[in-house]
């Protein structure tokens, strides 16, 4: 097989209260074509996969805290492991708060300033395209992505917002208007390594313009290529 | 545990106090009635069980005893219903051996004293519905009706039924892609929430409520049973008073975390085959869902009441038959089948008993510490409640008003400002406050988001879409209901088709006051007589919906309102059109024709501060020319925005265009024999205001004029300000940002 022809196994993870799964699904299918499955949250094995989506929802009602109780779920040791292993891990949303919830993206999350849902098209700004994720946006461009969410108020410490901002950890910022009060107008960041990025704004409801914009498609033919051509520190998919 | 079941069972009433203390009246059930209910029991006094299940299944919310008569009217079939009323909802055909499925359904008297979880648990209610045919539900939508917002009483009711309406769509994932609201005093008190739920299915795969096969299994899934929302069916069936407030415990309480767990495990239980026929749990829980299901079938059932999971100990069996807990579904299947059953819910993590069986009895039979408890015939229970016509009258206010001149007022000259009053009034207002709240877009599929005539949601891998509208003016339906009704079908049809789709069929909320009350039985009447005959001209049939009677607040019925909830097939999704203006140059027709009617119009509330005369009249030969020329123009791609001219009249409708697209616009109308205010504000049916390319203009307008549809050219879009001149005399120049501004700062600037 060429290089070119790699296909690139996508997990999209499935909690009990899981609502984006199926659009993530179909936004794999649709921007990239790889081969793409749901995998259940009592799972045991994710070795197969090259990149684990963390779908957005109200996992387990998101009783507690937001993705308070799904970090708890089998699936999550080892996306933990996967993590380690450099495999890359998106989380959307409530995938998001559940990737900080684990531990593997630094920070927390609080209810939004206005105290309600938000669902709107937002501006973000790509604040580090130098990431496997976001390769394929200019530095600083403008793109619109949705937001949906009732806790997505970022918050950290200052010591962590200066690590964050040195290392270039944060992806996207909002621009303009910042919906829900977070640190640093912080929409997405990513970790220290590179190979795990959560966001709020949902970039699989932006992939085609009858739904209103297509800019979040290249946040998956981003991660492709990167995978492809093992750029971006994925040294341990290289081993595949 | 024991003892406290012993005492529930000691403190029920016996069936001779039922009798002595006529205690079946509590429960809305009148002396004629209770002895029907003997006669059916063979001459035994009916017990406590007995009574309430009877009582429950023959209140006006489950029977429809006072409203049967008037349903009849409505056609209910057609080439492309597939399922009409009388199950969980109406299936219509959409081609492709796919179907759309849909229903609306009330949840006011809950919402008016807990308004949160009322909202809530009317949204989960109408998700059932879809997901018991079989159906994967893909979009919810919102009827909703408050009183005036200045009041704090409102204000506190309006925004939590918002938050309870975005608290269960947004957690189990179907968008809430549209509505309505109308703010007027009639509502005081007395709110409606009416929720609407789309779902899509393939034909083969449409369930129904039947209790099929003699011995099988009866399943119960979902949460636990417990003491919520007991005769809650009978508290919708009676007049909110000042002691509503101790029904608080007649509202459920819901959980869409786990409605989201049953719904996905009962459509993977449907998917694999293994249900013969399923229902929800609605109103009057176990009871309706047992007796109707037997009932279809013909058949009978018993019901282990033990089995049942129980969220305390000690419930009685009154209590678990009468309970309306949440999230609740029964099913029957064969035997063989049930270890798999079993499986899909054992994934879930959700309760999943055999709590009884299908009898060939034709009976209810209820068992509980091994004893019958309760032993009915099913027929009586589901299909033997008498039905009443109710006595109607026409009212006084109705005869008065023929005689209220609408143009007695003085001609309003600041027209400019009329038209910002107008924007600011919170029924024209955007709602971006409330529908920036609900989750509008995941299932990635919603095309046209909240805020145009229409919503429309792709059907995903075709070429086709939904669209769907809910439409109801209760002024005009108060001031003369036949026309109101008449008008609430068209009015839905027109935003259906200004969004490029065909209008297929309906499903109605009839909200209206106390049939005991022959002025508002009138009401009743009229306006169903006017909704039938629109449906028929229309050609989109009544596919199922929902009555709500016993609406009256203190000073008496509210404005008796049939909400419309209409779906279109959108052919191609290139059809699909919105009502802002696209781009400068673009030509601006109005379609229809204006008269002097303001009657009943938002104008002559706000600037007037009166609703009274008669509504707009409606020509529904007149309307269905202009539906048919409007699709097919879409169709045929010669328009570019289509917005219907509903609330505020030609004014408001150009703002909102202007608005919506972002550019303003040069009008210049002549108009014959009409005031200025009158013609600008009026709300004359059959209207649009269309526009499309300069190169298309003739082509466009030559189309109508062959349909025999009035075609007027009035402007073209343009500039950053709307600028209009009637008859040479240039009434409003207002910048498009100043307009967006009154328009959107309303609501919010009224909730803070």
């Amino acid at each position: 097989m060429t290089a070119v022809e790699k296909q690139m196994h996508v997990a999209v993870l499935v909690f009990p209260g899981s609502n984006c799964d199926i659009d993530c699904y179909k936004a794999v299918e649709q921007t990239i074509g790889q081969p793409v499955e749901y995998v259940w949250h009592e799972a045991s094995d994710l070795s197969k996969f090259d990149l684990i989506l963390v779908p957005g929802g109200f996992s387990y009602g998101d009783y507690l805290r937001s993705g308070a109780i799904a970090r708890f779920s089998p699936v999550m040791e080892e996306v933990r492991k996967a993590a380690e292993a450099g495999k890359f891990v998106l989380g959307i949303c409530n995938g998001f708060q559940i990737l900080l919830e684990s531990g593997l993206l630094p920070g927390a999350m609080r209810r939004n300033n206005s105290l309600k849902f938000r669902c709107s098209p937002t501006t973000l700004e790509v604040t580090n395209n130098k990431t496997a994720f976001t390769h394929e946006y200019a530095a600083g461009e403008k793109i619109q992505i949705p937001i949906a969410h009732g806790e997505g108020n970022y918050y950290c410490d200052e010591e962590t917002l200066a690590r964050l901002e040195k290392n270039g950890q944060i992806v996207f910022k909002y621009s303009g208007e910042n919906p829900n009060g977070s640190v640093a107008d912080i929409a997405g960041l990513i970790n220290e390594r590179g190979n795990v990025l959560g966001m709020m704004p949902h970039p699989e409801r932006a992939i085609d313009v009858l739904l209103g914009s297509e800019d979040g498609s290249r946040m998956f033919t981003s991660v492709l290529k990167a995978w492809r051509e093992n750029a971006y520190g994925t040294a341990a998919t290289a081993s595949r | 545990m024991a003892q406290q079941q012993q005492q529930a069972v000691k403190t029920e009433p016996t069936a001779e106090q039922v009798r002595d203390q006529k205690l079946y009246r509590q429960m809305g059930m009148t002396d004629e009635e209770y002895q029907l209910v003997v006669g059916h029991l063979g001459g035994r006094l009916p017990n406590y069980t007995e009574i309430g299940v009877f009582s429950v299944l023959w209140s006006e919310h489950c029977s429809y005893k006072n409203s049967k008569v008037v349903l009849k009217k409505f056609p209910v079939t057609g080439p492309r219903v597939l399922m009409g009323p009388g199950e969980g909802a109406g299936v219509v055909d959409i081609g492709d051996n796919q179907a759309a499925v849909f229903k609306i359904e009330s949840h006011n008297h809950p919402s008016a004293v807990e308004p949160y979880q009322g909202a809530a648990t009317g949204v989960g209610g109408i998700i059932r519905d879809i997901f018991s045919i079989g159906a994967r539900p893909v979009a919810l939508m919102n009827s909703l009706r408050f009183g005036d917002l200045k009041n704090d009483r409102v204000k506190y009711l309006f925004e939590n039924v918002v938050s309870g309406i975005a608290g269960y769509g947004n957690c189990i994932g179907i968008p809430t892609v549209g509505g309505e609201i109308m703010f007027d005093e009639s509502y005081e008190g007395n709110p409606l929430v009416n929720a609407m739920c789309v779902g899509l299915i393939d034909h083969d795969r449409i369930q129904r409520g039947l209790a099929q096969g003699i011995g099988n299994p009866v399943f119960y899934v979902g949460p636990a049973t417990g003491r919520d929302g007991i005769h809650g069916a009978t508290f919708a069936s009676e007049e909110l008073g000042e002691d509503s407030e101790e029904k608080r415990p007649s509202v459920q309480v819901g959980d869409p975390f786990m409605e989201k767990l049953v719904m996905e495990a009962c459509l993977e239980v449907i998917e694999k085959g293994l249900v013969l026929g399923i229902q929800d749990m609605g109103a009057a829980g176990l009871t309706s869902s047992s007796a109707e299901m037997a009932a279809k079938a013909g058949n009978g059932m018993e019901l282990w009441l033990d089995k049942v999971p129980q969220r305390e100990p000690g419930m009685t069996a009154y209590e678990m038959m009468l309970s309306e807990s949440q999230e609740r579904m029964l099913f029957v299947t064969t035997p063989d089948k049930e270890a798999a059953v079993k499986e899909v819910f054992r994934k879930w993590g959700i309760f999943c008993e055999v709590v009884g069986k299908v009898t060939d009895t034709g009976r209810l039979v209820l068992v509980h510490h091994g004893e019958v408890v309760g032993d009915m015939p099913v027929k009586a229970l589901v299909d033997e409640c008498p039905m009443y016509h109710k006595p109607s009258k026409v009212p006084d206010y109705y005869v008065r008003n023929a005689e209220v001149d609408t143009l007695r007022y003085d001609e309003v000259k600041d027209v400019q400002g009329a038209l910002l009053r107008l924007l600011a009034s919170p029924t024209i207002a955007s709602k971006e406050w409330v529908y920036h709240q609900y989750d509008h877009m995941v299932r990635t599929a919603t095309i046209v988001r909240p805020g145009s005539d229409a919503a429309v949601v792709r059907v995903d891998g075709t070429r086709k879409a939904l669209a769907m509208s809910t439409d109801c003016n209760g002024r005009y339906v108060y001031l003369d209901p036949e026309v109101g009704g008449a008008i609430a079908v068209a009015e839905a049809a027109r935003n259906v088709v200004c969004s490029g789709a065909e209008p297929l069929a309906i499903t109605d909320n009839l909200n209206f006051g106390s049939p005991e009350k022959p002025e508002a039985f009138w009401q009743l009447e009229k306006a169903t007589d006017g909704m039938a005959e629109a449906c028929r001209v229309l050609e989109t049939p009544v596919i199922g919906g929902n009555v709500s009677l016993y609406n009256e607040n203190a000073r008496g019925a509210i404005y008796p309102t049939p909400v419309v909830g209409m779906v279109g097939l959108v052919h191609d999704v290139n059809h699909v059109t919105t009502q802002g203006f696209k781009s400068e140059g673009d030509v601006i027709f109005l379609l229809g024709e204006t008269f002097a009617e303001l009657g009943g119009s938002e104008f002559q509330l706000v600037m007037h501060g009166v609703t009274e005369g008669r509504p707009p009249k409606l020509d529904l030969a007149a309307e269905k020319r202009l539906l048919r020329s409007l699709l097919s123009a879409i169709q045929g791609g010669l328009v570019r925005s289509a917005h219907d001219l509903s609330e505020g009249g030609l004014a408001v409708a150009l703002a909102e265009s202007c608005i919506s697209g972002d550019v303003g616009a040069n009008v210049d109308w002549a108009v014959d024999g009409l005031r200025t205010d009158v013609a600008l504000f009026s709300e004359s049916q059959s209207r649009v205001i269309v526009t499309c390319t300069p190169e298309q203009a003739d082509a466009l307008q030559l189309h109508f004029v062959e349909e025999g549809v009035p075609v007027t050219r009035i402007g073209t879009v343009g500039g950053t300000k709307l600028n209009v001149k009637v008859n040479g005399q240039a009434v409003i120049d207002a910048e498009v940002n100043t307009l967006e501004s009154t328009w959107k700062d309303a609501i919010p600037c009224l909730m803070k």
